[in-house]
């Protein structure tokens, strides 16, 4: 073997300027197919964090007939023992109570259907970033009552400014119609230009004293990693029977079914990726095979049996790929390294990327087992695209080969 | 000893409608430590029935038999190994591996054989040393002479230990000196460790030094001398 590695080293800087172009192919199509790898999910890890961070949290309690309708008269039901069960919980970091109603907003000059969402400044802190989203004005930062947050496109859409007057209007549990007036105290700008659009907070205080009652229909909670969650769901569930306890790939599934598609489609970019490589490598080998079928007909001629020749074809290959594919891969991880520090910047597009969520600097990341699957990945197709020309090679009878000038 | 035994041997190439009979009804017999020159014109088939000898080219009708085996009855994968521990060849554009060194080209073939490091070493020294490139052996083919590199493939073809040489043309591309150190070395090494060589030629030279000199013409033998 040490033997045949030899030779095939040799062999493959016969000719430097072509070994060296199918490398460098390699190289920019693994560094490519890692960059798009990471770009993408750092885009779907930036919509995921953001819409966690937001608005869903990690993990949500409902009464178990809430998220159908979102009818208002399913609130959760003996709240004081679901404080307590999730500050009994280790791995839960905060909680915070919301009231959740659809209603309308209405300003002077136009109206727009909204999720009211009443939170407990000091809570909804601790689980959201809600507070750090504020462009203008405060975090109901006011001892006026009836202050309300709503977001920079709903201002907008309804020409309101800081401390202009807003009327909601919803239906309390027992449906009948409640109107109040709210004078806006922050405006907000998350990342998704249509959640801000559609929802305003407002403190549960106020919200009570207008539905004269203190009830509640969504406990929000933060773990403290992202990874307890499903098992902290799981085990509140076990304890909190009448209550529905989801965490967010089921509140949410379009995003935890965002990074599945995204997988496919990663896994068919690199494939796509190593296809064309696998094209480019066949045809040098098939050159090689060609310029040196007098050599190799020399070599069944003395003695050298069919595997032997394969194998020395399919070495060739491979070493080809294992100079390209590990400095393609350092390439990547280096360019990841860096832009997942620095970002990048995609501003000129940003009314874009905002509109389905996502920031305008993106931050490049990957999971490492990931250039495992692109080590497999490449030696897998290039043992494949050793096969055409290793095949070419076996066909050659040593007489004619030998007579090849 | 019989080492070669060929029996009313016959190869016909067929190309479309175009039949070419290279060798037609050959029998020869050679034996251990014979030096013999096949002789004839361009075409002749000399290499042809070499070929056929090596296991190298099919045949067509007759029978090879190289120390009582036969060669028609084997399967591709057979004769590789049987070339590889019977038959050593000297090509007439010697056919060195370029990326390896003279030492590695002899040795190469020892390796396909499991012959171990050390063995391989010593055998590749030795055999360099008696074909006079002892100075030489860390030297890859291109920075040789066309007669050092023909001498490289005589102790290649040595290096296996083979029960004969077959060598086709094995001076065409030399000059008059190569050729005759190179014949020089090869008939020592007939006179002094018995080995035979089988040549296909048309160079005088060669010829010359022959001890059996077998004459073809239209693929049939016409003379069989002892000079």
């Amino acid at each position: 073997m040490k033997t045949t590695l030899k030779i095939a080293w040799r062999n493959i800087w016969r000719t430097p300027l072509r070994s060296l172009i199918v490398i460098g192919s390699i190289v920019l199509g693994i560094w490519a197919g890692i960059f798009v790898v990471a770009f993408c999910y750092g885009l779907n890890k930036q919509r995921t964090t953001s819409s966690i961070e937001s608005a869903i949290s990690h993990i949500q309690i409902h009464h178990p007939e809430f998220r159908e309708n979102f009818e208002s008269k399913f609130v959760l039901e003996n709240p004081e023992l679901l404080k307590t069960t999730l500050q009994k919980d280790e791995d839960v970091q905060a909680y915070a109570l919301r009231s959740l109603l659809f209603g309308m907003i209405n300003s002077p000059i136009k109206s727009n259907g909204v999720q009211i969402i009443g939170v407990h400044k000091d809570e909804e802190r601790n689980v959201t970033n809600l507070h750090t989203k504020i462009t203008e004005g405060t975090y109901f930062n006011t001892k006026r009552k009836n202050a309300i947050l709503v977001g920079e496109a709903l201002a907008k859409k309804l020409n309101v400014r800081l401390r202009s007057k807003v009327v909601l209007t919803f239906q309390d549990q027992e449906n009948n119609i409640i109107s109040g007036a709210f004078r806006v105290c922050g405006i907000f700008k998350t990342q998704y230009t249509r959640y801000d659009e559609n929802h305003v907070f407002i403190q549960n205080k106020d919200l009570h004293r207008l539905v004269k009652t203190e009830s509640y229909h969504q406990a929000a909670l933060l773990c403290n990693t992202l990874e307890q969650v499903e098992s902290t769901s799981q085990s509140l569930q076990l304890q909190l029977k009448n209550y529905d306890v989801k965490d967010w790939k089921r509140i949410s599934p379009e995003l935890a079914y965002a990074d599945e598609v995204m997988e496919t489609w990663l896994f068919l970019i690199m494939v796509i990726i190593m296809l064309a490589l696998i094209f480019g490598i066949i045809n040098t080998m098939l050159m090689a095979v060609f310029e040196r079928r007098k050599e190799l007909g020399m070599l069944m001629a003395i003695g050298m049996n069919k595997s032997k020749v394969f194998l020395l074809i399919l070495t060739e290959t491979l070493l080809l790929a294992l100079v390209g594919a590990p400095t393609g891969m350092l390439l990547g991880a280096l360019t990841i390294k860096i832009t997942s520090k620095t970002g990048i910047d995609l501003s000129m597009v940003g009314e874009g990327l905002q509109s389905v969520g996502l920031g305008n600097i993106i931050y490049p990341v990957i999971d490492p087992k990931f250039y495992l699957f692109i080590g497999v990945l490449v030696f897998v197709f290039t043992l494949i695209s050793a096969i055409y020309p290793s095949k070419k090679a076996l066909k050659l009878k040593p007489t004619e080969a030998i007579r090849t000038i | 000893m019989e080492i070669i035994k060929t029996t009313n041997l016959s190869k016909l190439y067929k190309n479309n409608d175009l039949e070419v009979q290279a060798v037609d009804g050959v029998s020869l017999s050679i034996r251990q430590g014979e030096f013999t020159a096949i002789v004839g014109p361009s075409g002749s088939g000399k290499t042809t029935l070499l070929n056929m000898i090596g296991g190298l080219d099919s045949i067509s009708e007759g029978s090879v038999e190289i120390a009582g085996t036969n060669l028609n009855t084997m399967e591709e994968n057979e004769l590789i190994d049987f070339r590889l521990k019977n038959i050593g060849f000297v090509f007439q554009a010697y056919n060195l591996i370029p990326v390896l060194t003279a030492q590695e080209n002899v040795e190469f073939i020892m390796l396909l054989q499991g012959i171990p490091v050390e063995d391989r070493k010593k055998r590749s020294e030795e055999l360099l040393e008696q074909v006079g490139l002892a100075e030489k052996l860390k030297v890859r083919p291109n920075q040789l002479s066309g007669g050092q590199q023909q001498r490289v493939a005589v102790a290649r073809a040595l290096a296996s230990k083979p029960r004969f040489i077959l060598a086709d043309e094995p001076t065409a591309n030399l000059d008059s000196q190569s050729t005759s150190k190179l014949l020089d070395i090869m008939a020592e090494m007939n006179k002094k460790e018995n080995i035979t060589f089988l040549f296909s030629t048309h160079d005088q030279r060669v010829i010359d030094k022959a001890r059996r000199i077998i004459t073809i013409e239209d693929g049939k033998i016409i003379s069989d001398e002892l000079p």
